[in-house]
This record gives C-alpha cells, sequence and structure tokens, in this order.
C-alpha cells in the first residue's frame, strides 16, 4: 500500500467514534465480532464494517476460531515501544508550549502578584 | 520553544521532557498548584479541560474533564504520591469513567516533575512519565487520541515509519 494510501485508510479508521472505541477495547483484549456487536447498538454488518475498516489501516486482526473470528488490536505491529513515545513527546511538547504562553501571560502575571 | 530535551527509553519505557522557562520557580509551580491555571495548558485548544478537584497532598485527588469540539467528554483522575512545593511532584494518571471514579482495567503511568532554578530568573522542569507495558502505553495512546490529545502530525509521522507490506 503506498503511504498515501495507508495515510487515508488510518485517518479514515479513526475519525469515527465507534471505530475508536472498538480499538480501545480490542487493545485490551481479543473479542469476537458478535461480542462486539453486543456491546454497541448497532448491527452485527455494522460492526463487521467496522472491524474491516480497522484492519485495512493496520489497527487490528482478525483469526479464525472455530465458527467466530476473533478481533485483536495489533499491539505488536501496530507501533513499537519507540514509536509510541515519540507521539507521547508530541503530546508533553504542546503542553510545554501552552505553558510557556501562560507564564508569558500579563494577565496571569497580575493575578499572582495581587 | 521551551523543550531542550527529550530522552525516550523504550526499555524502560520511559519518556523524560525537559523544559526552560523564563520565570521564578514559584511562577512555574504555579501552573501545577492553581487548577485555574491547569486548566489552560493541560488540554489541548479543542479539549480544554475542567478541574474538578484538586487537592496536591500526598494521597490527595485532582480530577478533570476534558470537553471535545463535539460535546464529547473525557475526564481523568491524578492520584498524589509526594509533592515538595514548589520543587517535585509524583502521581498516578489515569482516566475515569462518565461518574469520574477511575475505571478499572484503563492503563495508568505515573508522572515525575521536578523544577530546579536556573541563573536569571528561569526555571528547568523535568517531567519523566513512566508506563507499566507497551499494552498500556498503546492503550493510553488510542484513548489519547479519542480525547484529541496527540496531534495529527504525530500519527502521520507513525503511520509512514511503518514498514511497507506488500
Amino acid at each position: 500500500m503506498a503511504e498515501a494510501e495507508r495515510a487515508d485508510a488510518l485517518f479514515h479508521a479513526l475519525a469515527d467514534p465507534t471505530r475508536r472505541a472498538i480499538l480501545t477495547v480490542v487493545l485490551q483484549e481479543a473479542h469476537s465480532v458478535s461480542d462486539l456487536a453486543r456491546r454497541y447498538p448497532i448491527s452485527f454488518p455494522a460492526v463487521h464494517k467496522h472491524v474491516g475498516a480497522l484492519e485495512r489501516a493496520g489497527l487490528v486482526t482478525k483469526t479464525r476460531h472455530g465458527r467466530e473470528q476473533r478481533v485483536r488490536g495489533d499491539v505488536a505491529t501496530l507501533r513499537s515501544a519507540h514509536r509510541l513515545l515519540d507521539d507521547l513527546e508530541v503530546l508533553w511538547r504542546g503542553r510545554m508550549d501552552r505553558i510557556e504562553q501562560l507564564l508569558a501571560d500579563p494577565t496571569e502575571g497580575a493575578r499572582q502578584c495581587p | 520553544m521551551p523543550v531542550i530535551s527529550v530522552v525516550k527509553d523504550a526499555q524502560a519505557r520511559t519518556l523524560t521532557v525537559t523544559a526552560r522557562f523564563d520565570a521564578p520557580i514559584g511562577r512555574v509551580w504555579q501552573v501545577w498548584s492553581d487548577p485555574r491555571e491547569l486548566e489552560r495548558w493541560w488540554g489541548p485548544p479543542t479539549y480544554p479541560a475542567t478541574v474538578t478537584e484538586h487537592d496536591l497532598a500526598p494521597g490527595g485527588t485532582v480530577a478533570y474533564a476534558m470537553t471535545g469540539p463535539e460535546g464529547d467528554r473525557h475526564r481523568g483522575w491524578w492520584r498524589v504520591r509526594a509533592v515538595d512545593p514548589p520543587r517535585t511532584l509524583e502521581f498516578e494518571d489515569g482516566f475515569a469513567d462518565a461518574d469520574g471514579k477511575p475505571s478499572p482495567d484503563t492503563p495508568t503511568a505515573v508522572i515525575r516533575v521536578v523544577l530546579s532554578e536556573l541563573a536569571g530568573d528561569a526555571t528547568q522542569m523535568t517531567i519523566t512519565t513512566a508506563w507499566a507495558s507497551v499494552e498500556a502505553m498503546e492503550q493510553m495512546l488510542a484513548m489519547g487520541m479519542e480525547a484529541g490529545m496527540t496531534a495529527a502530525v504525530g500519527q502521520i509521522d507513525a503511520l509512514l515509519d511503518l514498514p511497507a507490506q506488500a
């Protein structure tokens, strides 16, 4: 898959709140599609479609267990621990930038020394 | 850019971010100790935080909610482990359910904040975040994405770094 297509698949997968909820659940533990359908007020085919979108983005894998397909968040291949740390770095850089802006705000300084 | 160094230890699952601020140590401590100031930087601008409980004492709780552009609410909590104003603060950070109670089976991280004085009335702040497992990090990030906490650019970078599939 080309990089642009891969990016499209990821953003498409993560843009939907139900898919994000499913991803959060299957990152903790594998679930069958019917388990997932019971958790949300949507039909089995709709859950199946959501899982397909997550699978195309490489966020989950499906394995067959007898008659059931089990869905699991792909922790091993989704991202290495190092790549996770890269994303968490982005979060903290944003926070540090906001603290700097806050400290430079003259109205805050006035509040500090009444 | 206030950040002066970032150290990532994938083995120990820790992230250490060090920043320098042009303000005295007491003023920088206030961004943690004053809930109204904490609200202004903890969440991104699109997910402003409201701090509903703020007890920076050992064993104390800080509770917050972040509200997204669609009105979606995400709650979180801190459990304070150690505090020594204006120098150190250590707490456990986790997700809460809709009532603000800590959600079981969700990941937590331990965050340690250390402030120190620099010459010229400046302050250095070092924040070390430690996760118990890779799964905890993964889950934290997935939930963080839901709360709009990670920048899209981080997601794109992560994606483009993935090994190409046939």
